[in-house]
């Protein structure tokens, strides 16, 4: 028995290094990456870059204002169409539908995920774009959109499925109504995941170049209002990375790096409104 | 996590006692067909988007039937169009990334979520999340300056010296291939798999934890049979995302993966994935046929990730119903 | 959720503010080898022509023409000429023609990484063909070492490594060995994309250059700006004329001249394998496809006041960007036919 307690202790104990040894392993690769990106970007990141249209090769000076403000626009409309159908569509799974209707939208949605990001495109494309013979940052934000709706659905629905009974009971038995329980008392306490998920779905359609080649289009120039062709940091980078030129390689890497702040914005910014709304600790 | 244990038995449609006017003036039957209307509309956009590629391949579905599955010949000057090696490109680099990504993620998010001290899980969790916003070309061209030098340099001859006697490891080491190609991708799903699999294992109520643990169980026992078991449908659900990625991802892929339409058993050979060619070609096509093979390959991707998801949601059912009754798939 | 909203209005409202000066927009789409240097012409002409953007984005020159063809952008460009087919399609689609102009002239060459061999290599274009067909694998193969005296070439397996995107490099790569191989033409054929009879594949010519500076003993094909500014080595091709000619600027506008005589009245010529004793034999236009028949007089004035300008003025900024000017042979020609834009 003595040396059975042992062996469980050691399994316990080497399994537990391994997980560490995993983190370990995943984390540098990742902050590697981290790395490379800004050794790579940084030197090419000045006032200019945030300010200045781009500028033809061998011109110094040239900035991407116009593609990051792009960038801003496709993600915020993006979000405004991807997240809410994501969100209380993963409501309705969790909270009202029946096992069928759920494994039938379940399974739509991994679907929809699995679907490359360029056939997205070419599907936005015959649906926005073709009919009104005009590419825009509506189109653009529709097709990114419609990738956010599958990581935020599954998410939702899984953090919801997470949160205790006993929250739920108290809620009902105090007299709140089922969608008053859900809203005042579920979801915030599920608020922590859902956020996660969103921002994980922003992130993910943040980087993407082919679901706005044939959408969005790209624009030398500013984009004004909706209905224009837009310039947008991944498609930036794109045409960028793959020129003959130095200086364009450079600004690509730096174009990622933007990209990724501006990703490190909206996550640090959902992160201090969600320390002030959540009042539930989690268990 | 069985949903028979986390749902209220009162969320059934017919909810308990009180009358359909009262649930109606609590807003609780207007919040029930609102939320349908948006659950039902990713049916319809996922049905809309099936639909489109039907529609816009039929000239190649009548020219080439099931031919286009089993055929090996991707010749465009021929308009000679067949499937099968990108077929077998795509689930060889799926499944490589996700043997790889998934130890190593489940471990880390395991890690994250019950040893580590909650405010560095939190500050690693946070960079974590940033690197799902690099777009895959810059995983790409690290793919191509940093991962295949150092496989064709160590890891593959590494390789072909202790186990070059399998069918695995033949060939010539290029440093492209199935097996960088998996790699790749492998780095690109990871963070997935931590972020979803580490929030899921930190909703795990404490007192589940409490209970092995008085119980007498070690510190792994009660996370391996007690925790990660309660948390298993969300990590499914997490290792779904990163497989409908892994399945999809274009950029990456045709820069590490060689871009030549072979199947061999060796994971050191080039081989082509659906995604990339879709991604190589569709944008330089010429011609109906040329076009609407190209669609069809997407469709044929729609149907692998259909038959992939089905496959793992039949697993997740035997495996889960010799334990606590069935989860929700 | 309060700030969310007022980010929201703060990104539109910058979206909104910075439209302001009225201007006329204009938009292409299509190859991305002149791609920087239509970025560079259309900032250029910005710059004279305050109130007229024209905004070119690179999706590849399939796409330029299918979007041409559909309507959802002013004007396309492609490395490779629109077949019959396609003219037709885009006829019947529009009523009226689309016009091809020539802009600045690019070249393919053929670059390759051999351990410890830093000669400048000669290629024949049947040592060429014979590589990208599968029939020469050593790189001691009579066919490579033949015009290559002196150079002491190992007997190691050729990689062969080229483009796996749809490209019109790869377009003009494979036009050249239809027409200096009859095993090739009969065999694989030209085009965008094709069944490569061996190879490994890289995505664009950042992925091929990459794949041969990594891969000892590969050979591929770039465009020779890709080339210059990599600094990877690359190989003399023989011409028609029996001379081997390293590809710069002057052999590839050579090329030109010689093709200008015959040029058709549609611009629609490929001059691969030109004669001329100087000339490059892997050369090629490339193309703006401007419709024949605008609906909009002030684009339709815009863009032949571009066209003129980007002819002469214009042609000055192509050396600088390692792009082949137009001999002005050509030059004439196009200018006349801008005339008929209506």
């Amino acid at each position: 028995m003595n040396s059975r307690l042992r062996w469980r202790k050691f399994v316990s104990g080497f399994m537990l290094t391994l997980t560490g040894v995993c983190a370990a392993v995943a984390v540098s690769v990742l902050f590697f990456i981290l790395g490379y990106l800004v050794y790579h970007g940084g030197t090419s990141i000045n006032w200019n870059f945030f300010t200045k249209l781009p500028a033809p090769v061998g011109e110094i000076g040239g900035g991407m204002a116009n593609a990051i403000v792009g960038s801003a626009k496709l993600l915020l409309l993006a979000s405004l169409f991807g997240v809410p159908v994501g969100f209380f569509g993963g409501i309705y799974l969790a909270e009202f539908s029946n096992s069928s209707i759920a494994f039938v939208v379940r399974y739509a949605a991994d679907l929809l995920n699995g679907v490359p990001s360029i056939v997205i495109g070419i599907f936005a494309y015959a649906l926005v774009v073709l009919p009104f013979k005009h590419f825009s940052t509506l189109a653009g934000a529709f097709a990114l959109g419609l990738m956010m709706i599958p990581i935020t659905l599954r998410s939702t629905e899984e953090f919801l499925h997470g949160v205790p009974r006993a929250l739920r009971e108290a809620s009902m038995a105090l007299g709140a109504s089922r969608w008053k329980t859900i809203m005042a008392v579920v979801v915030p306490a599920a608020y922590r995941g859902i956020m996660t998920a969103i921002l994980l779905a922003l992130a993910r359609v943040a980087g993407e170049t082919a679901p706005l080649l044939f959408t969005a289009f790209g624009n030398r120039y500013w984009s004004p209002g909706l209905s224009q062709p837009t310039a947008s940091l991944p498609a930036m980078i794109y045409s960028y990375a793959i020129s003959p030129y130095d200086d364009w390689h450079r600004q690509a890497w730096a174009a990622g790096l933007v990209l990724l702040a501006l990703i490190l914005i909206v996550n640090i910014f959902a992160r201090a409104i969600l320390a002030r709304g959540s009042a539930i600790p989690r268990s | 996590m069985a949903a028979s244990t986390t749902t209220v038995p009162s969320a059934s449609p017919s909810s308990g006692s009180r009358s359909f006017i009262s649930r109606l003036r609590d807003g609780d039957e207007i919040a029930r067909v609102i939320t349908f209307l948006f659950a039902a509309s990713v049916v319809l956009i996922t049905l809309l988007l099936v639909l489109q590629l039907w529609h816009d391949s039929s000239l190649a579905r009548h020219k080439f039937g099931f031919q286009f599955f089993v055929t090996r010949v991707w010749d465009p000057n021929a308009e000679q169009f067949g499937a099968l090696p990108f077929i077998y490109g795509t689930l060889v680099t799926a499944v490589v990334s996700l043997l790889i990504a998934v130890p190593l993620g489940l471990g880390a998010a395991i890690f994250l979520a019950e040893l580590a001290p909650q405010k560095i899980s939190d500050t690693l969790q946070f960079f974590i999340d940033l690197l799902a916003a690099v777009p895959s070309v810059i995983y790409g061209l690290l793919g191509v300056f940093i991962v295949v030098p150092l496989m064709r340099e160590i890891i593959q001859p590494a390789l072909k010296n202790s186990l070059g006697f399998l069918p695995l490891f033949q060939g010539p080491p290029y440093g492209i291939g199935f097996l960088t190609a998996g790699i790749v991708l492998a780095i690109m799903v990871i963070p997935y798999i931590i972020s979803v699999s580490r929030e899921v294992l930190l909703s795990v109520p404490r007192d589940q934890r409490e209970a092995a643990l008085a119980l007498g169980s070690t510190r792994w026992e009660s996370t391996w049979k007690v925790v990660v078991p309660f948390a298993r449908t969300g990590i499914m659900g997490s290792i779904f995302l990163a497989l409908a990625r892994a399945l999809g991802e274009t950029m990456a892929v045709t820069m590490v993966i060689g871009n030549t339409p072979t199947i061999s058993a060796s994971l050191l050979s080039p081989g082509y994935s659906i995604a990339a060619v879709i991604a190589n070609e569709f944008t330089e096509a010429t011609g109906d046929v040329y076009l609407q093979a190209l669609v069809e390959l997407g469709l044929v991707l729609f149907l692998i990730t259909f038959i992939l998801n089905g496959l793992a949601r039949l697993l997740m059912v035997v495996t889960t119903q010799k334990g606590s009754g069935m989860g929700h798939v | 959720m309060k700030r969310f909203a007022g980010l929201l209005l703060v990104v539109l409202a910058v979206g909104g503010i910075v439209l302001a000066q009225n201007a006329l927009s204009i938009n292409g789409a299509g190859a991305s080898f002149p791609y920087p240097i239509y970025s560079k012409w259309f900032d250029e002409f910005h710059k004279t022509n305050g109130n007229i953007q024209i905004n070119y984005q690179s999706v590849g020159s399939g796409a330029g023409i299918k979007q041409a063809t559909d309507g959802t952008v002013d004007f396309g460009a492609s490395d490779g000429p629109m077949n019959d087919e396609q003219l037709k399609a885009y006829s019947d689609k529009h009523g009226s023609g689309i016009l091809h102009f020539p802009t600045v002239l690019g070249a393919v060459v053929m670059t390759y990484n051999i351990p410890n061999v830093t000669a400048s290599l000669n290629f024949t274009p049947e040592a060429i063909a014979g590589i990208f067909l599968g029939k020469v694998t050593k790189w001691n193969d009579p066919a490579i070492a033949g015009p290559n005296k002196g150079v002491n070439l190992p007997a190691n397996d050729i990689v062969v490594v080229h483009r796996s995107d749809g490209s019109g490099t790869t377009y003009v790569f494979t036009d050249y060995l239809s027409k200096v191989s009859g095993e090739w033409k009969d065999k694989v054929g030209k085009g965008a994309s094709i069944n490569w009879p061996v190879g490994l594949g890289g995505k664009g010519s950042e992925g091929v250059t990459g794949l041969i500076k990594q891969t000892p003993n590969s050979i591929g094909y770039v465009e020779l700006i890709y080339a210059a500014k990599n600094n990877i080595g690359y190989g003399t091709v023989k011409n028609g004329s029996g001379t081997f000619v390293k590809a710069d600027l002057e052999s590839v506008s050579e090329a030109a001249a010689g093709a200008a005589k015959s040029m058709p009245d549609d611009f629609r010529v490929s001059i691969t394998d030109a004669p001329g004793k100087k000339a490059y034999p892997i050369s090629t236009f490339t193309w703006l496809l401007i419709p024949a028949k605008f609906s909009d007089a002030p684009k339709r004035d815009a863009m032949k006041n571009f066209l003129k300008w980007a002819l002469t003025d214009g042609q000055k900024q192509a050396e600088e960007l390692s792009y082949a000017r137009l001999p002005k042979e050509v030059v004439a020609k196009e200018l006349k036919a801008i005339d008929s834009i209506q």
